[in-house]
């Protein structure tokens, strides 16, 4: 069973979002999956890079309207 | 990933609060996307390397700045308030006035604040290199810096950034 952490940053700008993403990865094990919230409008094409950038499965990116937006990460190494 | 990583250097020349961010936080991200980041302080930037940043801001000379308030109605935040020069260079404290206001708005906003970026980048292991020769000039010691600081040329420097895929000049 895929362990779920939840991550939020709510109300953190640019770059604060990528970077605590990669901080709560790095405790989690291959196959975990982080769930991230933030409300920065930027998040959105800056977690689509990251995860290019990273190799990490982005399984979702959600606009969730009223500037929410939701992601599941997927820890693959 | 097996594959070699990325490569970012950049050189921050700038110690002022508003041009601290850039190198800061093109660093932190970078080096959250797995890259490997070098960033070189020289000149002005020097400074952001010591224990305690005393970055200021001035809008003295700067007609871009927006000079705006961080608290009131939304209406009363989007005002930009004319500062001509004059009156600027004559008020004792503007600076610091100007450099709090900015901090305030940075914070209201959720920006991190440099200290904070900076303690990102340390921990994703970006390295954080001061000039020898300017540190000369200007008279800083390696111990005025954040321990993690290592200091070299321009020389060394060039043969870290001929490696990277991303160069930057801050």
């Amino acid at each position: 069973m895929a362990n779920v952490t939840k991550l939020d940053c709510s109300g953190m700008l640019c770059p604060m979002p990528v970077v605590k993403t990669k901080k709560a990865l790095k405790s989690m094990e291959v196959g975990d999956i982080l769930e991230m919230v933030s409300t920065d409008p930027g998040s959105m094409p800056d977690m689509h890079a990251w995860a290019k950038q990273t190799g990490h499965e982005l399984l979702e990116s959600k606009d969730e309207g009223g500037n929410v937006f939701k992601f599941q990460i997927k820890k693959t190494h | 990933m097996a594959e070699k990583k990325k490569r970012l250097a950049l050189v921050a020349t700038k110690g002022t609060l508003d041009w601290a961010y850039p190198p800061f936080i093109l660093a932190s991200a970078a080096a959250a996307m797995d890259w490997e980041v070098g960033i070189f302080f020289t000149f002005y930037g020097l400074p952001l390397l010591n224990k305690e940043i005393d970055a200021k801001v001035s809008p003295l000379g700067n007609p871009a700045m927006p000079m705006k308030m961080p608290f009131g109605s939304k209406g009363f935040q989007n005002i930009n308030w004319p500062m001509p020069n004059l009156l600027m260079a004559n008020i004792p404290g503007f600076e610091s006035a100007a450099t709090g206001l900015m901090k305030k708005m940075f914070k209201n906003k959720g920006v991190a604040s440099i200290e904070d970026l900076r303690e990102a980048c340390v921990d994703l292991d970006v390295r954080m290199i001061g000039c020898q020769m300017t540190m000369d000039v200007f008279g800083f010691s390696k111990e005025d810096f954040i321990p993690e600081a290592e200091v070299a040329g321009a020389a060394a420097f060039l043969a870290y950034a001929a490696e990277a895929e991303v160069n930057m000049f801050v």
